[in-house]
Order: C-alpha cells, then sequence, then structure tokens
C-alpha cells in the first residue's frame, strides 16, 4: 500500500535521468543551492546590515562567555588568559550555528508549507537549505574570528587540519538532528517550542563557555553530549595545537552516523503523508 | 501498452475528518485518555473522509486531458496524487515521463526578491536546472511581459504581474506531463489567449497535458477528452463537448425549479446539422430545438429564446409569437416541439441559452430553463465584445495638411491634439 508513489518517484527521477536533460542529482543540487540562495538573499536583503547580522549571534554567546569567565578568574584569583578568550571564540561560532541552524531546520517544512502540498520537489531540501544557509552565516562569521585568533597569536600547526573534518561531522550531525526534528515539528507544531527551550539550556550541558577539563570527574557526563567531543576537539586543535581526543571524537561519529541513519529513515517513512498532515 | 503515459489503478484517498492532533500538548493528554478509558472517540467509519474512490485512469502519450466537477469533487486532490505531492490509500499510480506540476501560479516565489531571482527560483522548484532556466530566461521575462520590471522585487507587482511571471516560467518547463490546476484563469484577455496558445503548442509537442478548470471554454479549446468528477469518483469519461454537455445538464436538473408548473420544459438541444453541439465558429447556423409538455391544458403559450454572454446579461433575445408563428395552445399532457433557426454572429467567448415559455397576453412566464445550454463561439479574427461585425481594416498614410483653421481632414483631429498637449504644457510651466 505504501509502495506506489515510491514508484512514481523513482521512475520520473529514473526517466528523467537519461533523456538527455539534467540528471537528479544535479537538479537535486541545483534545488538545495536556489533554496539555500533564497534563504540568505531574504535575511541579508532584509537588513542593511547583512554581514554584521552574521557575526551578531556569536559576538553576543562571546561577550556572555567572557563576562562568566571573569567572573569566574576573580572568584578562582587567577588571571583569565588570552588563550581562555581564543577557546570562547573558537567554540562560540560553531555553537550559534548548531543553534541557528537546528532553529530553522526544525520550522523548515512549516514554514514552506505551500511548497509542501504544491510542489513536486523532494522535500528533503527544505530542512538541508535551512542548514546550510545558517552554515553561510558561520563562514562569513569564521572571516573576522580567523583575523582575530592570528592577532591573539594562536599557533600555526598542521594540527589545524582537523578542523575541515570536525567541522563536517558537526553539520552531519546538526542535519540529522535537523531533518528528525523538521519531521516531527510538522506533525506536532510545538516542537518548535520545545527546541527553544532545549536550545536555551543547551549551552549549559555543551562545553562552550567553558572546557570539559574544568569539569574534572564530570568530565566524561558532558562529553557523552555528541556535541561537546567536537567542540573540544576545535578547541584543541586551533587554540592549543595539540590532537584532539580521537577516541571521543570516534564516539561523536558513530553517534552522528546512529542519528543521521535514523533521521533518513524518519523522514523517508512519513513523507508521504506530508502533504496530507501539514 | 508503452504509449500510455498514466495510469490509474483503483486509486482511493482517505482523510481523516474531525479531530487531529497537530500538537503534542494536545496528543499526550488523549493518549493517556485512551489508556484509561479505553474509549475510541468515534468509529474509524465516521471520521473517515473518502476525497478519492476507486479511481481508474489511463492517458495516453500526447492526449490532453480536462477534468470538471464541481468544488470538492477531487479535482486538485487527484491532481496532486498525479504529482507525488500525495500517496494514495490505496490502488497504485504509474506516471513515464518527466512530469511538470503547475498548482498554484508563483509557487516558490517570495515577495522580497526581484522578478529575476523568483524566476529562478521557480523555475528550480517546478523541476528546471539552473542552466535551463538561465537558457530560456529571456523568453520567459519576454512572454510574461515584464522586462522593465525584471529587477523589481515582487511586492511592487499587481497581482497580474505576478501571476503572468508565474505562469511564464510554468510555460517554459517543456515537461513530457504537463499538469496544470486552474490557472489560466490569471491575467487579462490577451495573456489569457497567450497562454492557451502556448500550452496548446506544448501538446502539438508532443507533451501530455492534464488540465483542471472551473472554465469550460479553456477546457474546451484545449482537450479532446475529458473526465468528469463527482464525490471523488469518475462518473463520465469522453469527448469534451460530450462531457461539459453531461456536466451542464446535471447542474440544471439540480437546479430545476421543482414547483409545479402548468407547462414544462422537457428538452432543449443546441444543435449544429442536427447533433448537439458546445462550439460554434462565428456566423455558423445552429438550431434550437425546445420541447415541452403541458401538466394542465395552458393556451396562448410562446417560446421565447435568449443569448447570454458571461455576465448573463441579454445580449440576444427573440421568441415564437414575435417572430410570427402563432401561439400554441395545449391540452394535459400534450408535448409540442419549437425550432429557431438561427446565424450565431457572436463574438469569441462563452454564451448561455435561456429558454422561456411566456404567456404574452397575461404577462405570465410558464418556465424557464436558465441557462439551458452552455456554448463557446470562436472567430478567425479578434473579436470581443457580444456581436461579430466581421470586421475588416484598412488604413491609409495622408500628406501631412498646413494648420490651415477649419480644414476639415483627419490630420486636423492631430492638430487639434498638438494643441490640447500645448496647453498643458503651458499650464504646467505656469
Amino acid at each position: 500500500m505504501k509502495r506506489p508513489l515510491a514508484n512514481v518517484s523513482a521512475r520520473v527521477r529514473a526517466e528523467r535521468a537519461h533523456d538527455g536533460r539534467a540528471g537528479p542529482s544535479m537538479l537535486l543540487l541545483d534545488l538545495l543551492f536556489m533554496l539555500t540562495w533564497r534563504e540568505i538573499a531574504i535575511k541579508y536583503k532584509q537588513s542593511m546590515m547583512g554581514f554584521f547580522w552574521a557575526i551578531l549571534m556569536p559576538c553576543l554567546i562571546v561577550a556572555a562567555g567572557l563576562i562568566v569567565r571573569v567572573g569566574m578568574a576573580r572568584l578562582v584569583g587567577t588571571p583569565l588568559a588570552l588563550e581562555h578568550v581564543a577557546a570562547i571564540m573558537v567554540k562560540s561560532l560553531p555553537w550559534a550555528f548548531i543553534i541557528s541552524a537546528l532553529r530553522f531546520a526544525t520550522s523548515s517544512l512549516t514554514s514552506n508549507s505551500n511548497l509542501v502540498t504544491r510542489a513536486n520537489c523532494p522535500r528533503i531540501v527544505f530542512p538541508l537549505s535551512s542548514i546550510l544557509s545558517a552554515l553561510f552565516d558561520f563562514a562569513i562569521a569564521a572571516l573576522p574570528l580567523t583575523i582575530v585568533l592570528a592577532v591573539l597569536g594562536t599557533p600555526l600547526t598542521f594540527q589545524l587540519l582537523w578542523v575541515a573534518p570536525l567541522l563536517l561531522l558537526l553539520v552531519v550531525l546538526v542535519s540529522g538532528f535537523g531533518i528528525a526534528l523538521a519531521t516531527a515539528n510538522l506533525f506536532y507544531r510545538d516542537v518548535k517550542y520545545i527546541v527553544e527551550v532545549l536550545l536555551m539550556f543547551a549551552i549549559f550541558f555543551t562545553p562552550v563557555l567553558y572546557e570539559a577539563d574544568m569539569l574534572g570527574e564530570w568530565r566524561t557526563w558532558v562529553l557523552l553530549n555528541p556535541f561537546a567531543p567536537l567542540l573540544e576537539g576545535l578547541y584543541a586543535a586551533v587554540v592549543l595545537g595539540h590532537t584532539p581526543d580521537v577516541l571521543w571524537i570516534a564516539y561523536s561519529a558513530f553517534v552522528t552516523l546512529f542519528v543521521v541513519s535514523g533521521a533518513w529513515l524518519l523522514f523517508r517513512r512519513f513523507e508521504p503523508s506530508f502533504a496530507d498532515c501539514i | 501498452m508503452t504509449d500510455v503515459a498514466i495510469r490509474f489503478t483503483g486509486v482511493s484517498k482517505r482523510f481523516r475528518r474531525g479531530e487531529m492532533h497537530d500538537s503534542l500538548r494536545d496528543l499526550l493528554p488523549s493518549l493517556a485518555r485512551r489508556v484509561l478509558r479505553r474509549t475510541p472517540s468515534g468509529t474509524p467509519e465516521q471520521r473517515d473522509f473518502w476525497a478519492l474512490t476507486d479511481i481508474n485512469l489511463e492517458v495516453r502519450h500526447g492526449e490532453t486531458l480536462g477534468v470538471i466537477g464541481h468544488n470538492g469533487a477531487g479535482k486538485s486532490t487527484m491532481l496532486k496524487h498525479l504529482a507525488g505531492i500525495m500517496t494514495p490509500t490505496r490502488g497504485r499510480i504509474d506516471v513515464r515521463g518527466r512530469l511538470s506540476a503547475l498548482i498554484e501560479v508563483g509557487a516558490g516565489f517570495h515577495p522580497d526578491l526581484t522578478g529575476r531571482e523568483n524566476v529562478f527560483l521557480s523555475g528550480v522548484i517546478l523541476g528546471m536546472s539552473r542552466a535551463e532556466v538561465a537558457r530560456k530566461f529571456e523568453e520567459i521575462v519576454e512572454f510574461a511581459g515584464l522586462a522593465p520590471f525584471i529587477d523589481t522585487p515582487v511586492k511592487r507587482y499587481s497581482s497580474g504581474m505576478f501571476a503572468r511571471l508565474g505562469f511564464a516560467v510554468a510555460a517554459h518547463l517543456e515537461p513530457d506531463i504537463l499538469v496544470i490546476d486552474e490557472v489560466l484563469s490569471v491575467g487579462d484577455f490577451v495573456f489569457q489567449q497567450k497562454s492557451l496558445q502556448k500550452m496548446r503548442e506544448t501538446a502539438k509537442g508532443g507533451a501530455t497535458v492534464i488540465f483542471v478548470s472551473h472554465n469550460l471554454k479553456a477546457v474546451s479549446d484545449l482537450c479532446r477528452r475529458t473526465v468528469l468528477l463527482d464525490r471523488g469518483s469518475i462518473v463520465a469519461d469522453g469527448p469534451t463537448g460530450n462531457i461539459i454537455q453531461t456536466y451542464l445538464s446535471r447542474e440544471r436538473s439540480k437546479l430545476k425549479d421543482t414547483r409545479d408548473v402548468d407547462v414544462e420544459i422537457t428538452e432543449v438541444q443546441l444543435c449544429r446539422d442536427g447533433k448537439q453541439a458546445v462550439r460554434f465558429h462565428s456566423g455558423e447556423d445552429a438550431s434550437v430545438h425546445v420541447t415541452f409538455t403541458a401538466r394542465r391544458t395552458s393556451e396562448r403559450v410562446a417560446v421565447v429564446i435568449a443569448v447570454l454572454n458571461e455576465g448573463l446579461e441579454d445580449v440576444f433575445n427573440t421568441s415564437s409569437e414575435r417572430l410570427g408563428s402563432p401561439p400554441l395552445s395545449l391540452s394535459v399532457g400534450q408535448s409540442c416541439s419549437v425550432t429557431f433557426d438561427l446565424k450565431m454572429h457572436l463574438a469569441v467567448g462563452t454564451f448561455h441559452l435561456g429558454v422561456y415559455l411566456y404567456r404574452y397576453d397575461l404577462e405570465r412566464a410558464f418556465d424557464r430553463a436558465l441557462p439551458a445550454a452552455t456554448f463557446f463561439v470562436d472567430a478567425d479574427r479578434d473579436v470581443r465584445g457580444a456581436a461579430n461585425l466581421y470586421p475588416i481594416v484598412r488604413a491609409v498614410e495622408l500628406e501631412c495638411s498646413s494648420r490651415a483653421p477649419g480644414a476639415v481632414d483627419p490630420s486636423a483631429v492631430g492638430s487639434q491634439r498638438d494643441g490640447v498637449i500645448d496647453l498643458g504644457a503651458a499650464g504646467v510651466r505656469g
């Protein structure tokens, strides 16, 4: 009973592939590109300060982190090292990406409801384009961060090569959560609010404003959060110039694989009833 | 078998009616209630609503199929299944070829983006690649007639401009199968004609076209075959003219005055060469046969026929009595038939035929049928309004004459107009 539609789309896609026009994966990429571009264009057009917009959120997180860290330094009696400032910056930027990507992805299907019910394009592009547009903001904000880090005198080592795989893992992990949350929010509209609340408190359970090592024996518990080893890894590779904790990163990669495949199955299972239930 | 583009096999679609849990806040308490009390809220049969029931349909490659029916008959639901937007509850749908669905004009348009940006966005959403849109961009803009405004955000567009741009993108899709839902009603007359022409070209190019519309004229212009949907089932399938007649007669029987009448109109036929027809060429011969039966003995019955335009305004009327045919007297159960021969000197458009039975001396109507028939008129020249006066145009270039006062030749009008403009300019200056 569930199969027929799959037959339709599979066949349509297959026929598209060999009729001399653009293949299905090419069309999907174009669609993803245009939708991502739409998100970015709208955001940057509506505000005169598009560039500023991308770095506002990370700046606020960094500011909050500095206040906390200055307070803690006073309490303990040790001065705040530049290294700590760099640490906060390096971790705030990905954190800002995680928050905005998850927030936009969660409502991506419902905010495009007219396309979900009236256009026959693959729906997976809606959460994915929200995540990619958040990634664009991240890239924009990464430019000034690079300059600041250079000024602060961060070591230039081969460990920086870790940045690429760590960010890739991060994006894939966020995509997994984003796809699952978008699906859930289509059926239950209050998922969006639950996500907001969770994101607000998640900063306490993720080593953004602090380092996992500062927690002593609780370190393990914090690192069980799959985002934590990735952020800690970025901190180690960029700020300290050390090799990240490979075991914990393997753990993150495993969770990522699990989350992404689960989200994909969930999405595939419920996609046929999207138009009925939205 | 290989030339079948679309096949519906026993397709049914069930929607759940009534309360739907669309938030966890509602879902959790109701789950708890169900576990505790074990009382289902209404049997499933009561809450179900079948939007489509057992649709079987085959459409060949290159065929143009119209889908007509009431609001809520299941037309859009059927199209959404065809486009793969919805999944059938039962049955299967096979589609062979690249399918493009135009269910909403300007799908994916964002008001803050410019026309140019939206053309790309919408084109890609409808299934073109970016390269394809880029290649056809000039053509699309020219078709929409929006070249001067293409870099303006579409929120500044009028609704007509918005719709034109949306349709222009869709018209350049070049799919194997084009699915269109009620979008030809956008834009002004000229744009509608242009759109229809474009769709005809698409169909001639070998594409399969599935066209849903309330505009029966558009369906009859475009489609050779039509299916009539009613309450989720196909109730009629065949040549468009016949199906439109079936549809209209079903409509009429629903509207039919059931009140007691002395003389009842039992049948009205609009014919060409003795066969019922819905499409006429301007100037063609047509005949109207009116049959009526007396319920009671009635005297001095005259038949009035009227042609009305789409807005139901009279553009022509006459009666048997005014044409010199003596009024009829009928005894109980007696039937009579009156025929009017007409020449359809009408302009292009949709017209309705109204029939009345009337007694002139008492100014009393026995029965009426409105519309008794609906028909469409084509012409080989672009004439609008109600009548076709068979215009022929001649233009002659005249020499410029002097501006002598009192000159009575066409150029004098021009010089007068010049004067007006001068005055206006002077007014602005002062």
